[in-house]
């Protein structure tokens, strides 16, 4: 089956190169058959990538170690689930995950693009085949998913760490929002070239930019889930080049989706749109690059890779190659009208996107500053403190912001009407930063103070929005206020999703400023019985714990825990945090080797609405445990050097006896245990943040209903323009179906 | 997970016959692939080659229709945005006005293009 | 003011803004970076006080424990030059023998003591090509 999947790759690879030439000859020549060959040939590539992506996947589930990335990433221990996830764990088996994607994200937008912007296309094409062959190279030259030989018993397993329900889905949604960022990359390549830099390639493509946008915040959010939940460390984030990688597209990314509204309204900066996308593209190339390169310290790294040089030239390739397209298409790029005032929502959304961009490049200077320090000779690095001293100021200004652009109109705003409008929520703001100062619930931390404050302020004004919206709607149909409600976002998405996703971030900021400065966390040794104090938990160390756990009749994991009681007022709760060690495949082996392999923390936490309490714990196994273990050690060799353990079946059931012994020794001893014991407020509004921002943009997302109704009044609002041009028998004529789309009022 | 660990077996030591068979087959699949391909991507250029002559208008018509959609977007959300007390009454009436003067010359535009050749 | 000169004015205010901005980024960085250093280049130059990060292989069989505070050697990647290490709190999972690891660390008494949370430990076996030898 390997054969079929190498097959499968290098005709990926050919056709893709197909795609690169005829698209480019299709926009040399005008020629739509070329344009359409093309294109066929990027479904190709889906197509051909899906049979290998299903080789590959099918000899995970199959347990075929003749695969080398199946030996070396799966066993036959390692649960189904995890063995289907496993395929994106290694370093080829993620590159296949990407260009596969890649392929299928790309069929789609050309799909949907067939029939438009015959022009653009036949570049877009082009640049997007050629994003496919560079990886398929990749692919068919550097790593291969598809080496063989000859087939262990049994693979090496996934690592433990990696057992994690969000890992199924972190990855893939990462990358499907790196690859969804280079469809409107590669249409603004293609605007650029064809000289068409109006609004329709972003008309296009916003959905791909949305959906980009929200399948990396996705995958950005469940990775800090995992970290937290799965760590044995506690946090979410670490400011590690990886996870800044990731969000560096994202924020630039999120400037281009308020920027482009611009453009699309008022034809203005059309260079910065084309800039932040075509930034965007490459910084989702260099976060795909950075996991894989090693080049800078990371806890991500894919051990040493060869793939640097390759990507290093592309990634030069794309920037110069940007820079060189808009400057030749500066003359082109130039504004059609200019700001009409700075009090309006076009200004703010000029504010919020410095912000963004600004934030992007601190981001970048502090993940590069390494390497710029090194190639000044003495490399430096900056921590987490840096981070946050320069990212808070500028995520407090982004709420503020937020909060303030829906309530102010597009064009042109009234100071009058401003502070009506702003008046309400900015009491609301005012009141709860004034509340929570005076009961004194967080004069800890005055950036905390502010983001409450601000944040309460953004909640409230776009409360009032939608208040104000599903009032207006009544007023002009009577629905009752829930169906009104409805019909209005129904009606309005982008605007009612956006604010949405706006409610959604400032909880997710709330949960971060709270967790982050009002959290108690500490380190203690604790024996069996003793108590330790945390944030006014008492935390007593009940007893330890000890199993070991089978499947399939062998040993997969030796697990040692602690029952913790954890104690406040008259609530008490028991967690049961432990480590799990994880054995080398192995049926028979010394008793102490058994905890030479893998150990993770398996965390245990009371998740509230109002605070998490997180336990982890590191037992002392060096004090009594491993000593024990080499004396059974002994008596094992002893066993079998003086024939009382002659057959394998006896010596693996006196392993197994002693390895329980071991188990239930320690869970009687009075062994001490290090624990991370975390209280942490409001930890759980950055997860429902995250599923708020995940709904927004689904609404922001969704195709505007077809319903008969909406084209009615369609139809009705063309007739009205259309009156105003003279010409009344517009209407009778079959108009346009764009045209029968066009929203009316409310 | 009894016939999972017959197979990988199997893999290991596979009998001569069933991988000749296998490749054979793997072979068969890989060359009809390459033919579909081949066919499916080539279609188009078999249908015969149709010149892009109008090329330049059909860009404008679309260019302008992408800029009407944004236009009437833009009258629309300068409603809500009066109808939720964020315009003042004078404010919309201006802006409104302009706006659809601006439409209509869209409007004007598309039809100097003439009918739509779809 | 005409319009040419009010653009340029408002160019020459935004760039000012920008390179005074640009200048404070450099020069908190700076300020709040530490140097990266191996165990050798430690040993040869280091101030106390000052803090650094540590970057190379944690000795085999080097590991102690007193109480929650965990003793261990670093030694350069290729070499067998090392400094002690003493670092309070839970060390990350796949933190053992021969483990690739960078922690910030201040010279204190002949020994380095690492800041809380500041070690990581890189996972050879998680993503790598070859399935790790033990």
């Amino acid at each position: 089956m390997a054969t079929l999947g190498r097959a499968c790759l290098i005709l990926a690879l050919g056709v893709c190169v197909f795609g690169v030439g005829a698209g480019i000859a299709a926009w040399r020549l005008h020629r739509r058959d070329l344009a359409a060959s093309a294109r066929r040939a990027v479904y190709s590539a889906a197509a051909l990538l899906t049979i290998a992506m299903g080789v590959l996947e099918a000899a995970f589930l199959r347990n075929d170690f003749s695969f080398d990335t199946v030996a070396s990433h799966s066993s036959t221990t390692t649960p189904l689930f995890y063995k289907a996830a496993a395929v994106w764990s290694s370093q080829e088996g993620s590159l296949l995950l990407w260009v596969w994607l890649l392929a299928l994200w790309s069929s789609a937008v050309l799909f949907l693009t067939r029939k438009r912007m015959r022009d653009v296309t036949p570049i877009a094409t082009a640049v997007l085949a050629g994003f496919a062959t560079f990886f398929a190279a990749l692919l068919v030259f550097a790593v291969s998913p598809f080496d063989v030989s000859i087939a262990p018993t049994d693979g090496s397993g996934l690592n433990p760490l990696l057992r994690h329900p969000s890992m199924m889905i972190h990855p893939p949604m990462l990358y499907s929002g790196y690859t969804l960022f280079t469809v409107p990359f590669a249409f603004a390549v293609g605007a650029l070239v064809a000289g068409r830099v109006d609004a329709e390639w972003i008309t296009a493509t916003r959905r791909f930019a949305l959906a980009a946008w929200l399948f990396l915040g996705i995958g950005i959010v469940l990775g800090a889930r995992w970290s937290y939940a799965e760590l044995g460390w506690g946090g979410y984030w670490a400011w590690d080049p990886v996870e800044n990688a990731s969000l560096l597209p994202w924020l630039t990314g999120t400037a281009f989706i308020h920027s482009i509204m611009i453009q699309e309204k008022r034809g203005m900066l059309k260079v910065w749109n084309v800039s932040l996308i075509l930034g965007t593209g490459i910084l989702a190339i260099l976060g795909t690059f950075l996991v894989r390169s090693g080049i800078l310290e990371s806890i991500h790294a894919f051990g040493a890779s060869t793939l640097g040089i390759p990507f290093v030239a592309l990634i030069i390739t794309l920037i110069a190659g940007s820079i060189a397209l808009v400057v030749w298409r500066l003359d082109l790029l130039r504004s059609e009208h200019r700001l009409d005032s700075l009090l309006s929502r076009e200004a703010l959304f000029l504010f919020n996107n410095l912000a963004f961009v600004g934030l992007a490049f601190v981001i970048f200077f502090g993940t590069f500053f390494p390497l710029m320090t090194e190639a000044l000779g003495n490399e430096r690095s900056v921590g987490p403190p840096w981070f946050n001293r320069i990212t808070v100021p500028l995520a407090l200004a982004l709420v503020g912001l937020a909060g303030l652009a829906p309530l102010i109109a597009w064009r042109r705003a009234t100071a009058a009407n401003l502070r009506r409008s702003v008046a309400r929520p900015a009491a609301v703001g005012v009141t709860v930063t004034l509340v929570l100062a005076v009961t004194g619930v967080a004069t800890d931390s005055l950036t905390a103070l502010a983001m409450f404050g601000l944040a309460a302020f953004l909640i409230a004004g776009v409360a009032q929005e939608f208040w104000r919206g599903t009032r207006a709607r009544r007023a002009t149909s009577g629905e009752a206020p829930p169906l009104a409600l409805v019909s209005l976002v129904r009606r309005n998405r982008r605007r009612y999703g956006g604010y949405t996703v706006h409610v959604g971030m400032a909880l997710l900021f709330v949960g971060v400023a709270a967790s982050s400065a009002f959290q108690h966390a500490r380190d203690v040794r604790l024996r069996p019985g003793q108590t330790a104090n945390v944030g006014g938990y008492q935390v007593r160390y009940d007893r330890p714990t000890g199993a070991i756990e089978t499947r399939d009749d062998r040993i997969e994991k030796i697990v040692l825990g602690a029952d913790l009681t954890v104690t406040k007022g008259d609530t008490t709760h028991h967690l049961s945090p432990s480590r799990g060690y994880y054995p080398q495949n192995a049926p028979f082996a010394p008793v102490s080797a058994m905890f030479d392999g893998e150990a993770t923390s398996e965390v245990r936490m009371v998740a509230g609405l109002r605070r998490d309490f997180w336990s982890a714990v590191q037992p002392d196994i060096e004090a009594n445990l491993l000593p024990a273990a080499k004396r059974y050690d002994a008596a094992l060799r002893e066993g079998i050097d003086n024939g009382q353990l002659k057959t394998t079946t006896t010596q693996v059931l006196a392993f197994r006896e002693l390895l329980a012994r071991l188990t239930q020794g320690y869970a009687k001893s009075n062994a001490a245990a290090n624990f991370r014991i975390i209280s942490s407020p409001l930890v759980a509004w950055i997860w429902i943040g995250g599923i708020v921002v995940f709904l927004g943009g689904l609404i922001a997302i969704w195709p505007a209903p077809g319903d008969a109704g909406r084209r009615r009044a369609g139809a009705r609002y063309a007739a009205r323009v259309a009156k105003e041009l003279g010409r009344g028998e517009r209407d009778d004529a079959q108009p346009p179906r764009d045209r029968a789309a066009a929203p009316v009022g409310l | 997970m009894g016939s999972a660990t017959t197979r990988s077996r199997r893999a290991i030591v596979p009998p001569r016959r069933w991988v000749s068979e296998v490749d054979a087959l793997v072979a068969l699949i890989v060359v009809a692939l390459l033919a579909a391909v081949v066919l499916f991507i080539a279609a188009p250029l078999r249908r015969g080659v149709a010149e892009e002559a109008e090329a330049d208008e059909v860009g404008r018509r679309a260019e302008l229709e992408a800029e009407k959609e944004a236009k009437y977007r833009e009258i629309r959300d300068a409603e809500l945005d009066h109808r939720t007390a964020k315009l003042s009454d004078e404010d919309w009436r201006a802006i409104d006005r302009q706006l659809r003067v601006e439409a209509v010359e869209i409007l004007r535009a598309i039809d100097a293009l003439g009918a739509p050749d779809r | 003011m005409d319009p040419a000169r009010k653009r340029t004015t408002r160019l020459v205010v935004a760039l000012t803004a920008a390179v005074l901005l640009a200048g404070a980024l450099v020069y908190t960085s700076f300020s709040a970076s530490s140097e990266a250093r191996t165990p050798s280049e430690l040993l040869s130059s280091a101030e106390p006080g000052k803090a650094y990060q540590l970057t190379g292989k944690v000795v085999n069989g080097s590991i102690r424990h007193d109480g929650a505070t965990t003793l261990f050697r670093v030694r350069d990647r290729s070499g067998d030059t090392s400094v002690p290490v003493s670092y309070t709190g839970t060390v990350p999972d796949p933190f053992r023998d021969g483990r690739e690891v960078i922690v910030t660390v201040h010279q204190r008494q002949g020994t380095f003591v690492g800041e809380r949370d500041s070690l990581i430990t890189k996972c050879p076996s998680k993503y790598s090509d070859k399935p790790q030898a033990q």
